[in-house]
């Protein structure tokens, strides 16, 4: 493991003006960790996200990359952590005007310079792997809910990112086409080592891909539990255990 | 169902040995489509005198959320009061259901919007939106002009094809309304100027009336308010949607000026269409004077073709073209900034096209109103 950890959060706290969504969250994500961040609706977990990957300024604490303060930095600096983060939004976020292909190329040509038929080869070949080979033409706004997710995480891992940050990879999905989602996400951290931050409430994602996580308390708005969901299943805090057995054990 | 009435509701305070107990008993069919009564008329009864309520269902015939939500409502007066209830004579399941709803109580964070405010603090509210706005509005034209120094530097990163795109919807669809309301609004000066020259004699100035109100004020206007309704408000509901879908945020996590890749093509398209629309709107006016002086006025075509000619300096197209430029960049700003401030529901994009025009047609006012005061003042 590394000495310095891939993520780090210090003393976290988000806020919109008076109302605090959470507050004081510590935790570090290691290299190749799936990472669950869970919780009610409401909790905060999407605020998180969002203050993870520089959308929103938290109210106070750090985001560390690999050691470096992203919201201390300067908008060039910013602008190079950001680079090493691919994200899947919740709805996939594919920009709607163009089509599959240009979603993809989008990210590799303004970063790589590539010659056209370059990046064409890699849009092929990133399509392919989400199982949307032969799509490229198509428009976002004819595909299915799950084609996508899969086009949209095609495209957050255009540019190779060590970091993958993924919102609500299961909503809107059949449990098979989920099954699926979450066996892709497995399988990029497998082979390319990338490091996965998943936010979601869905158990069953929760429990079989993820190796670390954090729970977010929508009542005392503060995480409450860290740790391997199993162990957080097994001999976790009761509200933990009762999130996660859906109302189970109280 | 036959001739049965629908709802019956009969009050019976309690006797001797039930004393402050009131018995409200319930009777027939209470559903939804058949008429309910106001928990309201009930409450009044509910005076000190009652200490406890008890429902009765035994003529009860069929029940649906018209019962629940006259018993809920009575049962929430109650507990105001501190009046005890008994619902055990309800059928089951309506017992399980109004359980249900006491279960979780109400969320006050949803109830503190509650309540009309008067007048003062609605004007406060929307003095302080107005003082937050205005930063915001400051922030994206910084960084519109940014954005446009690193057009002219060449370093701002936008789609080719977009730009055209834009071109095309900005220009040549909006051609036939503009036609339209130019014809009609050079009709309307060339009648207005031909009354009051009538009187000295000089009919044959509808001519300059026409072609120096047409080309220098009135096509610029009228087309930066035309396109304002039409395109302004596009720009802020596609920018709005994009917004609701997170591709905004798709565009800033990627670390892809959205303002350059969406905001710099509209405002191009819209800086280099509305002037040359303006120009086309001036002379289709003028063909509309044309017509009237010709067909009503009796001036001859070669006159009012040379008068017009005599009118239109060079400088009355540069004072159009000009207003046509500024009106368009307001429009594309009002409209991007309404799409990129927008919230993130269905309603939210409703309000962003809405306040996009209002916007839009306000700069545009203000703007017309300096320009004419300022080339009055150059002697342009």
């Amino acid at each position: 493991m590394d000495a310095v950890p891939h993520i780090e959060v210090r003393d976290l706290s988000m806020a919109y003006g008076d109302f605090i969504v959470q507050s004081g969250l510590d935790f570090v994500v290691n290299k190749g960790d799936i990472f669950i961040v869970m919780g009610g609706n409401g909790c905060g977990k999407t605020t998180l996200m969002r203050a993870l990957v520089g959308l929103q300024r938290p109210a106070a604490g750090s985001v560390l990359y690999s050691g470096e303060d992203f919201w201390n930095a300067t908008a060039d600096e910013q602008q190079r952590l950001k680079r090493r983060l691919g994200i899947l939004f919740q709805g996939g976020a594919l920009w709607s005007s163009l089509t599959l292909a240009e979603n993809v190329a989008l990210p590799i040509a303004e970063y790589t310079g590539l010659p056209a038929a370059r990046v064409d080869e890699i849009v092929a070949f990133k399509l392919a792997l989400v199982g949307l080979a032969g799509c490229e033409d198509l428009y976002p706004a004819e595909l299915s809910g799950g084609m996508k997710k899969r086009a949209g995480l095609a495209r957050a891992m255009a540019l190779d990112p060590e970091i993958l940050v993924i919102d609500e990879p299961s909503s809107g999905l059949d449990p098979l086409t989920a099954r699926r989602l979450d066996e892709l996400i497995v399988e990029l951290r497998d082979s390319l080592g990338t490091t996965i931050v998943v936010v979601t409430h869905e158990l069953a994602s929760i429990l079989s891909i993820g190796n670390n996580s954090i729970y977010l308390d929508s009542e005392s708005r503060r995480m409450i539990a860290t740790g391997h969901p199993q162990d957080a299943l097994k001999s976790g805090h009761p509200k933990v255990r009762h999130f996660l057995t859906r109302g189970g054990t109280a | 169902m036959g001739g049965e009435a629908a709802w019956r509701l009969a009050l019976r305070p309690g006797e001797a040995d039930s004393r402050g107990t009131l018995f409200i008993g319930l009777g027939g069919r209470w559903r939804i489509d058949q008429g309910l009564p106001a928990p309201e008329s009930l409450k009044d009864k509910l005076d000190a005198s009652v200490h406890r309520i008890r429902f009765e269902a035994g003529e009860l015939v069929e029940w649906d959320s018209g019962l629940l939500s006259f018993v809920a409502g009575i049962c929430r007066a109650c507990a105001e009061r501190g009046i005890a209830v008994d619902d055990s004579e309800l059928p089951l399941g309506a017992q399980h259901l109004l359980a249900m709803a006491r279960a979780v109580p109400e969320h006050k964070l949803a109830a503190r919007n509650a309540g009309p405010q008067g007048v003062f603090a609605q004007v406060g509210v929307a003095t302080q939106d107005f003082l937050r706005g205005a930063p915001q509005m400051l922030g994206f034209l910084g960084e519109v002009t940014l954005s446009l120094l690193r057009l002219l530097a060449g370093r701002a990163r936008f789609r080719a094809r977009d730009l055209w795109l834009e071109i095309e919807e900005v220009g040549p669809r909006a051609l036939p309304i503009v036609s339209v309301i130019s014809f009609l609004v050079g009709l309307i000066l060339a009648y207005l100027g031909a009354d009051q020259l009538k009187l000295v004699g000089a009919q044959i100035f509808i001519a300059d009336l026409v072609a120096i109100g047409m080309v220098r004020e009135v096509g610029a206007l009228m087309t930066g308010i035309i396109i304002a309704g039409r395109t302004g408000a596009a720009f802020a509901a596609q920018l709005g949607t994009m917004q609701v879908n997170e591709e905004i945020d798709a565009y800033k996590t990627l670390g892809i000026s959205a303002i350059d890749f969406l905001v710099l093509p509209r405002m191009l398209a819209l800086m280099l269409m509305v002037p040359l629309l303006t120009l086309y709107s001036g002379f289709i006016g003028m063909l509309a004077g044309l017509l009237v002086s010709v067909t009503i006025f009796d001036i001859g075509v070669f006159e009012y073709y040379t008068e017009t000619l005599r009118a239109l300096e060079f400088k009355q197209f540069a004072v159009g073209l000009s207003k046509g430029t500024v009106y368009g960049a307001m429009i594309a700003f009002a409209g991007c900034l309404r799409g990129m401030q927008c919230g993130r529901s269905a309603e939210a994009v409703g309000h962003a096209a809405t306040s996009a025009v209002v916007t839009a047609i306000l700069l545009i006012t203000i703007a017309a109103s300096i320009m004419t005061v300022v080339y009055y003042q150059l002697g342009i």
